[in-house]
Formats: C-alpha cells, sequence, structure tokens
C-alpha cells in the first residue's frame, strides 16, 4: 500500500484491513502512536490523515492509499513543549494524540476551541487544566488547587 | 483481535456500478465506510462477517448539492463535511449541529451520514434530524433505484427495509419550513452515546422525533397533533411520555429517558416561541 508517511513516499506490504495504528507501530516501526481503548474513545492513536486529526485504530490501511498520514515522529511543533511546561503531561500514553489533535487547531485558539478540538482525548491524569492552559495560554484555564498545592510546597520548602 | 482483522478480505471497487455488481454476484457483502463504528464491531470480535466492500473509492456517494428545492447529501459526506457545509447550515442547521454532538473530531472527520443512517442504531444522532426533515433515502441495486421515505426505512432494533444488494446513495432532504431545534443528552458533551436525542421544528404543524426511545428513531405523531390542535404543553408532554417506549439500559433508566423527553419538548417550546 502506496502512501506518504510524515512526508517520505512509503509503500506498506500489509492487508488492506489492517488497523492503521498496527501498520505505524508494527510495519512501521513508528511506536510513537499510542493503542489506549482500540475503539475511538481515547484518542490515544490520533494521527493526522491529509492533515486532519483521525483515530488510527478506526482507520483500515486501505484507506491510506495516496494520501498524507503524520504521525508524532514527523511533526515538528513547539507543542510538547508547552504541554511539559504547563503540567500538561504526567504518565504520557494520551500525550502523542493530545499533540496530533492540538496541531490542527492553528495558532492562538481560545479555550473553548481548545476544549471542543481535544473533546476525543482523554487523559487521566493531569485534569486537563495544564493541556488547556499549554494549548490556550496560562491564562485560560487557571487551575487553583495546583496553585494552593504550589504554594504549600513553597512554605515547606521555605 | 487485530490479528484476525487483518486478515479479512476487502473488495474496493472503483465506480458505482462495479460495487453494486458486486454486491449482487459476490454477496454476501458488508459496506464499509468511515468505519467508525464497523471498526469497534471488528476489533473486538463482535462483527463475524467474512468479507467487506469498501465505498471510498464511489465519488458517486460524494458531495453537498442543491437540486432544485432538494438538499442533496450522499452517502459518503462526513460529520465535519456536514459542519463545515453552508448549504447544510442554510437548509438544516439542526443537520450540522447534530454532527457536532456526534463522538469527537477524529470520529467526525471519519464517520459518514449514510453510515449513521445505515447503521440503524435508534441512538444515531442525526436521525432525528432526518425524520423531521421528513428526508428521502435514495438508494441504488444493480435492478435500479428506489427513494424510501425516512420514515419508512426502520422496520425493528437496527433492521431496514434495504436489501442486501442495495446501497445508500444519499440522503434528499426538502425545504423545512419553520423553526428547527435540536438536542441531545448524553453522559457527557462528547464521546457519549445519547440518553435521549430530540430534533424538531417550530411550524403550524410542530414535527417532533427522537432517538434512544424506542427500538428505532421515532416521530412522535400524537404529540405533534396536541402541539397542532393548541394543547398546551403539560398536555403534549403527558402524550409524549406515553408515546414513547423507552428502555432501562445500560446508559440510563426508561423512568429517566421519559422525564427527559418531557423536559426537552418544554425547552424546543419555549426556545422556538416567536420574539416580539
Amino acid at each position: 500500500m502506496r502512501f506518504v508517511l510524515n512526508g517520505k513516499r512509503t509503500d506498506v506490504p500489509a492487508p488492506p484491513l489492517k488497523r492503521l495504528l498496527d501498520v505505524l507501530r508494527e510495519d512501521c516501526g513508528l511506536a510513537g502512536t499510542k493503542e489506549g481503548c482500540g475503539e475511538g474513545e481515547c484518542g490515544a492513536c490520533t494521527v493526522l490523515l491529509d492533515g486532519a486529526p483521525v483515530n488510527s485504530c478506526l482507520v483500515p490501511l486501505a484507506h491510506v492509499r495516496g494520501r498524507k498520514v503524520t504521525t508524532i515522529e514527523g511533526l515538528r511543533s513547539r507543542v510538547p513543549e508547552a504541554l511539559a511546561r504547563e503540567g500538561g503531561t504526567q504518565c504520557g500514553i494520551c500525550t502523542p494524540g493530545v499533540v496530533m489533535a492540538a496541531v490542527a487547531l492553528g495558532p492562538k485558539p481560545n479555550a473553548a476551541r481548545v476544549r471542543e478540538a481535544l473533546a476525543g482525548n482523554l487523559c487521566r491524569c493531569t485534569g486537563y487544566a495544564g493541556i488547556v492552559r499549554a494549548l490556550a495560554g496560562p491564562r485560560a484555564a487557571p487551575h487553583p488547587r495546583v496553585r494552593a498545592a504550589g504554594a504549600i510546597a513553597r512554605k515547606r520548602r521555605g | 483481535m487485530a490479528t484476525a482483522l487483518s486478515r479479512l478480505p476487502l473488495l474496493q471497487p472503483r465506480t458505482l456500478a462495479e460495487a453494486l455488481r458486486l454486491l449482487r454476484d459476490e454477496g454476501p457483502l458488508v459496506p464499509l465506510a468511515g468505519c467508525t463504528d464497523l471498526y469497534v464491531g471488528l476489533h473486538f470480535g463482535t462483527v463475524r462477517e467474512p468479507r467487506f466492500l469498501d465505498l471510498q473509492g464511489l465519488r458517486a456517494l460524494r458531495g453537498i448539492r442543491r437540486h432544485g428545492e432538494t438538499l442533496v447529501i450522499g452517502a459518503l459526506v462526513t460529520y465535519s463535511e456536514l459542519i463545515a457545509s453552508p448549504l447544510v447550515r442554510r437548509r438544516l442547521p439542526i443537520l450540522a449541529e447534530a454532527s457536532r454532538w456526534v463522538g469527537s473530531p477524529q470520529i467526525q472527520n471519519r464517520g459518514t451520514l449514510g453510515g449513521n443512517v445505515a447503521n440503524a442504531s435508534p441512538a444515531g444522532d442525526t436521525l432525528p434530524v432526518l425524520a423531521v426533515a421528513e428526508a428521502t433515502v435514495l438508494l441504488r441495486s444493480v435492478d435500479g433505484e428506489r427513494r424510501v421515505p425516512f420514515g419508512a426505512l426502520y422496520t425493528g432494533y437496527r433492521q431496514t427495509v434495504m436489501r442486501p444488494d442495495e446501497l445508500i446513495v444519499a440522503i434528499e432532504v426538502p425545504p423545512v419550513e419553520g423553526r428547527q431545534w435540536f438536542r441531545k443528552v448524553g453522559t457527557r458533551a462528547a464521546q457519549a452515546i445519547s440518553k435521549v436525542v430530540m430534533a424538531a421544528v417550530r411550524a403550524p404543524h410542530p414535527r417532533v422525533a427522537l432517538g434512544s426511545v424506542a427500538p428505532t428513531v421515532v416521530r412522535a405523531p400524537r404529540t405533534e397533533a396536541v402541539l397542532a390542535g393548541g394543547g398546551t404543553l403539560a398536555e403534549a408532554q403527558a402524550v409524549l411520555v406515553d408515546e414513547i417506549q423507552p428502555i432501562d439500559d445500560l446508559r440510563s433508566t426508561a423512568a429517566y429517558r421519559r422525564r427527559v423527553a418531557a423536559n426537552l419538548l418544554a425547552q424546543f417550546w419555549s426556545d422556538t416561541r416567536r420574539r416580539r
């Protein structure tokens, strides 16, 4: 099956109904795309198909013929750094999918746009506030509890 | 599991005529489009169909256009395309609205209107919209085409009048007079299967349709008649909770669904009141 993977033409000899997720991980050696639920609920396997985010667990290889697939490995973006800076990543399994869903947002989205764009990406660690802060700016999702915890930590250190 | 899935055969016709021939001569075949429902069942082994027919190569099933006064939506049109379409937003804004409530952006980029209709789930989010719009489903087989009124498409839980050799080509929507209204109630805004979903039109003869309250999507003709006849909202609500047949399942209870359906009717009625 011929398609463009992360900007490079590629030809993968795999069955047409094999999940794109498995093709990427097993046939292409790109393990950055994660499997969470395997049924399109969690968004961990999100990749871009012709620039639009899709769940690679629900895409048969046949449907990427002649199209452009972009994975976390092929992405140049400041989103990962922003997520790290704002506490928008913790265990990390959702993070590649969050990044892929976020890059489709375009520059300077507001918090409501971010929440809608990431509605299909589950994160069980961060509570999302850090993710929204990272993508929409620090004012978008102030988190009083995190601040309170920070204040306590500073007090203890002091 | 995924390994079994990867060994299943797939037929990939280039034209609608070829697809219809394959359906007749090589059947039974399961048509496959956005895969957002089918792949869930396949991966977890609940779908046991051996062979598949890929519709993605069929141009005849794509596109949104106007044909005279009729809005024609190809079966392969995705939710994202419905949301972005100026034609849909102008003519049938509640279809764009319903599409925004389907799954997530990832699902909206892949799932198709034809798939939502063919899948025949009583919880399909676009189905109450097509019911109140009194849409027509355009079916094709090798023998020719036929038009089925949306209200006559479903015969029971996940059952339709479609023959195994027929494909949905398009959904045809006539002009809808009156104020359109839609609301889905689920556990959360995204990625939730509806507990109750309602579409309605405020017109001299109001139209009301609901999903997830019966084995198929349903119109509520008795409720509509009360509203059309100048009955009170309370009378219409009493008729509605009697007219639907919700069940207890893992998403909700019948009692909750009746209560919510009545509340949605009240919200529809107040939201669409003509402002002076």
